[in-house]
């Protein structure tokens, strides 16, 4: 597909290019970044909302009951799930698909399923590209759902605008995981499955490790109770997300955080795109295994090599454009 | 008589020496053999391995707690187990035929399959039925359909298994409302209704309802046949499908006997005594390739689940305690491949649940890998269990493998690992909670992807699939079904909802839902719609309104 | 970077039938083979089967069926991929389906039938040989 066919598909809402434009995007097909930067433009008018939580917490159930609670507000929905990948064969089983049937013939509701892949960047390269995509094709809320397994959780900080984390009642390990992170990066909590022995006790847990440390923020992450599978704190849910984003938007921080972004961003395309004209001149030359064996066998050290070749690249790349 | 010492000594001298010599000559076919649930096999079992067998409380006598012998004093001496073939296809009148046909060739039982749209609540005229109806079983939306099903078939002198869960009521309904209408009162019924949710949620799908309000249904049903139908076994609780689904003979006494605790659990938290409903309750297992480990696994399962009634519930009733099963020859051992080789397997496993002491039996037929069977190979099935009981003498002593070194080691064996696993499900809050979690599924995948690792290594082999394999031409001799079966069921039902007093059933299907908004017995309501011929469509649409429906969880 | 170019699989079972042991026991093998596998659970629609393969941007559909409701269910897949533009997805099948009910699937598109007994290496292999990425 031309790129001119996949920007007028995505901006004509047309589900195939849009699939079409996430599937490149996760082949980091040249095309891919082609599109997004001609669609750029159309991008920035959604609301970004991360889900995290350890597996089992409920994650799709919650997404798939905001998603009912928005469709009903009549509002279009994009939903993205990010599984791993097995780090070995790098295929993955991606199964969220199964508790978002309800929503599986509604055309403005759209979802899609990714494996971590292993990319360069992580999780955030091809997740941002591909909620960008959505974006542009005009879906006002997109919902990131990712499991709960340490990196992947905080990169979702940079794409969401608000991040809500799960917790299930029970076993006092989740809480260690809660320190080691993600307490930083939750706007809101939610305690799901609000049945089970415990959750009051869970609930109280949580606050009681905000009021340790309140932290700098002028928003103090409400924790909420919840019980996805009957639908019951749902409407509270999307209540608090709503004045989350309101919080942004009256305080100067959705502002400051799109500054801080674009920033971000932009250092990290540079940086990839650097790494990538570097790597693909490099890579496969006879001197530049040579020096891989020397590194390997204490002849050099990579250090002084790197430098050496990131010298020779810019060198060369100077002489290019003064020519 | 030698001593346990000697016995030792005397053992291993003989390992050492002429095992040893052997062995280093001809080395043994495997380093280490184990069953497929991976207990370990030994070369040889001895009185050591018995040696302190209890015989009065492992084992007992038949008849008598903890069962492990037999559910009955004279077992198969008195009455052979009942002949029961599984059976319904197409319409309400194919399957009549095909019953009376069984009946004529000496069955002694009546088994109903039933098609999907009707285990899972849908009319034949609803989308999601599309292309099924009348496919794996017969299609029934009203009384009318299950009047014609009976037709000609006293039904005071069959007894009658229903495969039907999430709509059991509907169906038990319907079951009963014919009787009356044949003149027999429901007292007088003998039949089973299999009502097991759980395993649908873990391996056969035909789930509704979420856990809750099904469970609420089965404690129902159990409370309204105490009162109404004391010959009818209110549950079939099933661990063939948790097989089929890929479990080994461990997980499988082990899933269903914790399935079986979380529906004694629900029915005496409901308020029923225990020993008020615990004797109607009834269990289903299928019958697999590996032989000694399947003999043992029956009568594991047997004193366990006495044991649980006694120790845990505190069943005073001895036939509380009682586990009396119906067993079913492994569908997932056919073949495709050669598939004449299927009569034989289904010989041997038949033979396996007459030797465990099994209730009642199905013997598949041997070309149910490819479709449902022709009637010529459901008469060789049903042969293949009449040899068993009249030609080879294996029912003429009760539990003839009794006091095998190596059966009673087994039946030990599974009977702990089994119980190991009954309490990992309690310690996670019951089977209920370990199924909405999805552990029970997770584990059955684990044992039938490893299974079939084995199989496409050629570690464990199948005979015709991956050794001995041959050129075949496909067989084309088996049983269709008629497309047209779907649209003449679609007119029927048209017909009856023409025909019914179409205010009477709008007035019971309320009536029903208020029934279920609260906490009522709802099998009375689901009766009076079922005789204003609300059909079974109608009836769980009411209650997928109050209940909801229930998601599968996540499998990995 | 085409080393992050996968084949993706949208596993489902069509119709009522809730035998998902070969589903699940091939999605983990195809998984295994380094694919993404989208497992979409019971009781698939067409419908739902196809829009799911739509938005997943699914190069292969595997469909699974043993109810003997495939004549009906396996064509209007097809007919509806046909209908979206979508008919480059590779469609397979498996369950109990009839040797003589084979050809006319073929007929209506469907790639390949794999029957009970099956070496999971043999519908890898099948994938990766006739998939279109």
């Amino acid at each position: 597909m031309r790129v001119d066919d996949l920007v007028q598909g995505v901006l004509g809402r047309d589900r195939r290019a849009l699939a079409r434009l996430i599937s490149l995007i996760e082949e980091e097909d040249p095309v891919a970044l082609d599109a997004l930067s001609r669609l750029y433009r159309h991008t920035g008018r959604a609301h970004i909302i991360g889900i995290t939580g350890p597996p089992g917490s409920g994650k799709s159930t919650i997404v798939t009951r905001l998603t009912s609670e928005y469709r009903r507000a009549g509002k279009t929905v994009g939903i993205i799930c990010v599984d791993p990948s097995s780090p070995f064969t790098g295929g993955a089983l991606l199964g969220d698909r199964i508790r978002m049937q309800e929503h599986s013939l509604d055309r403005e509701v759209f979802v899609r399923s990714m494996g971590t892949r292993g990319h360069l960047g992580g999780l955030s390269r091809a997740t941002s590209d591909a909620v960008r995509a959505l974006d542009a094709f005009g879906k006002d809320i997109v919902l990131v759902e990712t499991v709960g397994a340490g990196q992947s959780e905080v990169e979702v900080v940079e794409i969401a605008h608000t991040v809500i984390v799960t917790d299930v009642p029970g076993s006092g390990d989740d809480i260690q995981a809660i320190k080691a992170g993600i307490m930083e990066i939750a706007d809101i909590f939610v305690v799901n499955k609000s049945d089970l022995p415990g959750a009051d006790k869970k609930v109280t847990e949580i606050n009681a490790m905000l009021d340790i440390d309140p932290g700098e923020r002028g928003w103090r992450p409400p924790v909420l109770l919840t019980n996805a599978r009957k639908g019951e704190g749902i409407p509270e849910l999307v209540a608090t997300i709503a004045e989350h984003y309101k919080y942004l938007k009256e305080s100067g921080l959705l502002e400051e955080r799109g500054l801080k972004r674009s920033k971000e961003e932009l250092e990290q395309i540079m940086e990839y795109k650097l790494t990538r004209e570097l790597l693909t001149k490099l890579q496969g030359r006879p001197e530049y295994e040579g020096a891989i064996r020397r590194i390997a066998s204490r002849e050099e050290d990579p250090y002084t090599v790197a430098d050496r070749l990131i010298v020779e690249f810019l060198s060369s790349y100077k002489e290019e454009s003064s020519e | 008589m030698t001593d346990r010492e000697e016995l030792r000594r005397a053992l291993s001298e003989w390992e050492e020496g002429p095992v040893a010599k052997t062995v280093a000559r001809f080395p043994e076919r495997e380093e280490q053999f184990e069953t497929p649930s991976g207990i370990p096999v030994k070369r040889l079992y001895t009185p050591l391995d018995t040696w302190d067998l209890d015989y009065d409380r492992q084992l007992g006598f038949p008849g008598q707690y903890p069962f492990t012998r037999g559910v009955q004093p004279t077992m198969y001496r008195g009455r052979f187990f009942t002949m029961r073939q599984y059976s319904g296809f197409g319409t309400a009148v194919e399957t009549n035929r095909r019953f009376r046909f069984l009946l004529e060739q000496g069955q002694t039982g009546l088994s109903v399959a039933f098609d999907l749209p009707t285990q899972i609540g849908y009319d034949s005229d609803h989308p999601m039925a599309r292309g099924e109806v009348g496919k794996v079983g017969v299609a029934i939306d009203s009384l009318a359909d299950m009047e014609v099903l009976f037709e000609g078939i006293p039904l005071d002198r069959v007894s009658t298994s229903m495969t039907i869960n999430a709509p059991a009521a509907v169906l038990l309904a319907m079951y009963i409302a014919v009787a009356e209408k044949q003149g027999v009162p429901m007292a007088k019924l003998r039949g089973t209704v299999q009502n097991d949710i759980l395993k649908e949620y873990v391996a056969r799908g035909t789930y509704i309802f979420p856990p809750g309000p099904s469970m609420r249904l089965v404690t129902d049903i159990f409370e309204f046949c105490a009162e109404n139908l004391p010959l009818w076994n209110t549950i079939s609780i099933s661990g063939y499908h948790i097989r089929e689904a890929g479990s080994t003979a461990v997980q499988e006494v082990a899933f269903t006997l914790a399935d079986g605790v979380a529906y004694v659990q629900a029915a005496v938290n409901a308020g029923l005594d225990v020993d008020r409903f615990a004797s109607r309750l009834s269990f289903f297992f299928g019958s697999h390739s590996n032989f000694f480990e399947e003999i043992a696994k029956f009568r594991a399962a047997r004193r366990l689940w006495a044991r649980i009634m006694r120790e845990r519930f505190g069943a005073k009733d001895d036939r509380s305690c009682r586990m009396r099963f119906h067993t079913q020859t492994a569908g997932c051992t056919l073949t495709a491949q050669q598939p004449d080789n299927n009569v034989v397997r289904v010989t041997l496993q038949a033979l396996q649940a007459v030797l465990g002491g099994t209730q009642s039996l199905h013997t598949n037929s041997k070309d149910e890998a490819l479709s449902l069977p022709t009637v010529t190979s459901v008469q060789v099935a049903l042969r293949t269990q009449q040899i068993i009981a009249y030609e080879t003498g294996v029912g003429d002593t009760v539990d003839p493998l009794a006091g095998s070194y190596f059966v009673e080691t087994l039946t030990d064996e599974i009977e702990r690992r089994a119980m190991e696993y009954i309490e990992k499900i309690d310690a996670m809050g019951g089977a209920v909670r370990a199924i909405e979690n999805g552990f029970v599924q997770r584990e059955i995948h684990e044992s039938a992807y490893e299974h079939q690792r084995l199989v496409d290594e050629g570690r464990r082999v199948i005979v015709g699939v991956n050794r001995f394999v041959v050129e075949e031409e496909p067989t084309y001799d088996y049983l269709r079904i008629d497309t047209e079966v779907e649209a003449e069921q679609i007119r029927r039902l048209q017909r009856v909802r023409e025909e019914r007093d179409a205010r009477a059933v709008d007035e019971r299907l309320e009536e029903l839902r208020q029934a279920a908004l609260g906490s009522d017995n709802l099998v009375p309501f689901i009766l009076d719609a079922v005789r204003a011929y609300a059909t079974l469509g109608e009836i769980c649409g009411v209650l997928r309104e109050v209940f909801g429906e229930y998601r599968a969880p996540d499998f990995m | 970077m085409s080393s992050s170019k996968k084949i993706r699989v949208v596993i489902a079972k069509p119709g009522l039938d809730g035998h998902d042991r070969g589903a699940k026991v091939v999605a983990r093998a195809l998984r295994d083979a380094g694919m993404e596998v989208i497992y979409t659970g019971l009781r698939q629609t067409p419908e739902m089967i196809v829009e799911t393969a739509i938005q997943e941007g699914a190069h292969v559909i595997g469909l699974s069926i043993l109810s003997g409701a495939h004549n009906v269910l396996f064509p209007r897949v097809m007919e509806l991929l046909r209908e979206e533009g979508a008919d480059d997805i590779l469609v397979i099948g498996g369950g109990i389906i009839p040797e003589d009910d084979i050809p006319a699937l073929k007929e209506c598109g469907i790639a390949e039938i794999f029957g009970p007994g099956t070496p999971l290496s043999e519908i890898v292999e099948f994938i990766r040989e006739n998939v279109k990425l």
